[in-house]
């Protein structure tokens, strides 16, 4: 059986209103409500199923963030991780630091497979898998929409531009998750009761590595320029007449 | 500055992503590098080595399907050293850019709107929601650009032909290989570089009634989009989801029709110059982005609207 291990970031709610601070340095997010990443709902999902299917054994979660990040690992555990770690840290690391931190996890629990998000809906970077990959020299199968897991040689499917792309991957390789892989399930109560128990350790940055250097510096976050409010049209005959003498765009 | 665009082709043509790639590689210096690989016919080369703002051209024929990986590795090993490496944030610049910054121990800017100087950035985050000014701090910079926000370079023919440099780095053994792709072969326009795009969503209900939205864009001769619930659905495959985690358009003009407006459908399309909405809830969140909307239902819209537009000519 395999080990895996599974990145989860804690974000802002993606149902809720995106609020910046009047001042331009960032986004408020003071009492606003913070779940799992989507992307990772579903990476925690798969490897759950992994599990369910007797591929997996154990499955570990490792956040990287504030205190408050244990409530996401637990959030996993509630739906079936097996252990959880988190990495304290103030700083809002961007990618590739994010990567060389994970780097370091890898390395200490060998797992055969880590799956991450495709992009976190936050920064929407999506880039942290890729990187993870290269610096432990491991391949990579992003965007992965089905998993059909094989000793030897694993088939992985991929959403690209074009279509859906086929890759067979030896492990041990990192795959990043797509929204169609599965739907993830909701946690029981006795199953988030149940995850009180389970172990979460808590390691500060600084063991872990001290060679982390900013790569950007943030100089400021504005709201996206407004659009002209709305016409309402009754008629098919106004609507096309619109869209030839006003927007000239038929 | 030495900039190198890394371009993506479909065998007979640069892709209009990667030409967007090119004009944003304009800012840094009046001429740049290009990097292509694969299969591709002469023509694809051919312009590249005529147009006055291309100063080389590294061609890698290969049959192989190079691995992310595999790029990374070839791009570290090759002599020469550039300060901004360009691609955009399309499959291939998401999949591949992230590997090669890291391997060059670099920060990579993703999805860049706005170049503020050779340093300086602007990129959407939270789907849009927000943009960010960011400054990058390495010295080498590795950029993906959101191709709508930069128009496609033209490739002019000038006078002079550059020098083609044919390229073969070594593949490295990868424990990955590439086994297919299942590509949706559509006759329609390219749905990042079509002028009019026609969206619909879980409104139309069925993929039998999603024809709909295909009759309204054959008349139109527009692109089709469709949301994720769309896709999910099944009625229309993945590659035409439009938003946050889909392909981000920004057409002259965008229907969309039984979509609600998530935000992360709003993400990718959004900065469309003209936005119709059509959808039967006067409160959808689609109206707050709209410039025309249409209150009722899409199933007699629609046809209505097919027939009152004017045929093709
Ligand atoms: C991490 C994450 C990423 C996501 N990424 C994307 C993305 O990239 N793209 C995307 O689109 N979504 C994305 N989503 C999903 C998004 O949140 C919405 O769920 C989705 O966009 C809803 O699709 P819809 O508008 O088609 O469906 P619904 O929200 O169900 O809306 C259907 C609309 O059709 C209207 N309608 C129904 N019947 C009729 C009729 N007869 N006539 C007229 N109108 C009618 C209804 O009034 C309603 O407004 C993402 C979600 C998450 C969590
Ligand atoms: N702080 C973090 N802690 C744990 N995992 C993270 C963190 N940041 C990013 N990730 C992982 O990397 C994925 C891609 O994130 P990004 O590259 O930022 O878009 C996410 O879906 C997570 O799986």
């Amino acid at each position: 059986m395999i080990k895996i291990l599974v990145a989860v970031k804690r974000v802002l709610d993606f149902n809720l209103r995106v609020r910046l601070k009047p001042d331009g340095s960032g986004v408020d997010l003071a009492n606003a409500k913070m779940s799992m990443n989507p992307f990772d709902e579903i990476a925690v999902e798969e490897a759950i199923r992994l599990k369910e299917k007797g591929v997996a054994g154990e499955c570990v979660a490792v956040s990287i963030g504030p205190l408050a990040n244990q409530e996401t690992l637990r959030t996993a555990l509630a739906l079936g991780m097996d252990r959880g770690i988190l990495i304290t840290t103030d700083e809002e690391w961007e990618p590739l630091n994010v990567a060389k931190i994970l780097k370091k996890t890898v390395e200490k629990e060998s797992p055969q497979l880590v799956i991450l998000g495709k992009q976190s809906i936050d920064g929407d970077h999506n880039q942290t898998g890729q990187m993870l990959a290269e610096i432990l020299n491991w391949p990579q199968a992003t965007c992965v929409s089905e998993l059909k897991w094989q000793e030897e040689e694993c088939l992985l499917t991929r959403e690209i531009d074009t279509g859906l792309e086929v890759l067979a991957v030896k492990p041990p390789f990192i795959m990043t998750v797509d929204l169609r892989l599965n739907q993830p399930r909701y946690a029981t109560l006795p199953n988030i009761m149940r995850a009180k128990q389970k172990p979460l350790s808590i390691e500060p940055l600084l063991n872990l590595n001290n060679s982390l250097t900013p790569r950007i510096k943030r100089l400021k976050v504005e709201p996206p320029p407004p659009r002209n409010s709305v016409k309402m049209l009754k008629t098919v005959e106004e609507l096309v007449r619109h869209l030839k003498q006003e927007a000239k765009v038929i | 500055m030495r900039t190198l665009v890394l371009a993506s082709h479909d065998n007979h043509k640069i892709l209009p992503a990667s030409l967007s790639a090119m004009t944003a590689a304009l800012n840094f210096s009046k001429t740049f590098d290009v990097w292509v690989m694969g299969q591709f016919r002469q023509g694809v080369i051919e312009t590249l080595q005529h147009a006055p703002c291309v100063s080389q051209v590294f061609a890698w024929e290969t049959a192989d399907v190079v691995s992310p990986s595999q790029l990374a590795h070839a791009i570290r090993d090759f002599r020469v050293s550039y300060d901004v490496f360009m691609a955009p944030a399309d499959y291939f610049g998401k999949d591949f850019m992230p590997r090669i910054a890291a391997s060059l121990d670099v920060t990579q800017i993703s999805d860049i709107t706005k170049i503020i100087s050779h340093d300086t950035f602007v990129r959407p985050i939270y789907a849009g929601n927000a943009f960010l000014t960011v400054q990058a701090l390495d010295r080498v910079k590795v950029l993906t650009i959101r191709p709508s926000a930069f128009p496609p370079l033209v490739l002019e023919k000038g006078e002079r032909k550059t020098q083609l440099q044919k390229i073969t780095p070594s593949l490295q053994p990868d424990r990955v290989r590439f086994v297919e792709r299942k590509l949706d072969t559509s006759e329609r326009p390219e749905l990042t570089s079509a002028k009019i795009v026609v969206s619909g969503g879980r409104g139309l209900k069925s993929k039998a009634n999603f024809a709909l939205i295909g009759e309204l864009a054959s008349k139109l001769n527009a692109a089709i989009g469709a949301s994720r619930a769309a896709v999910d659905e099944g009625f229309i495959p993945n590659d035409c989801q439009v938003g946050q985690t889909g392909k981000v358009v920004a057409p002259q003009l965008y229907i969309a029709v039984g979509i609600s407006g998530a935000i992360q459908h709003l993400a990718g399309m959004k900065d469309s110059k003209v936005i119709v909405a059509i959808n039967q809830d006067p409160n959808a969140p689609i109206f707050q982005v709209a410039d025309y909307g249409m209150v009722g239902d899409l199933f007699e819209i629609v046809p209505a609207l097919c027939k009152a537009l004017p045929n093709k000519t």
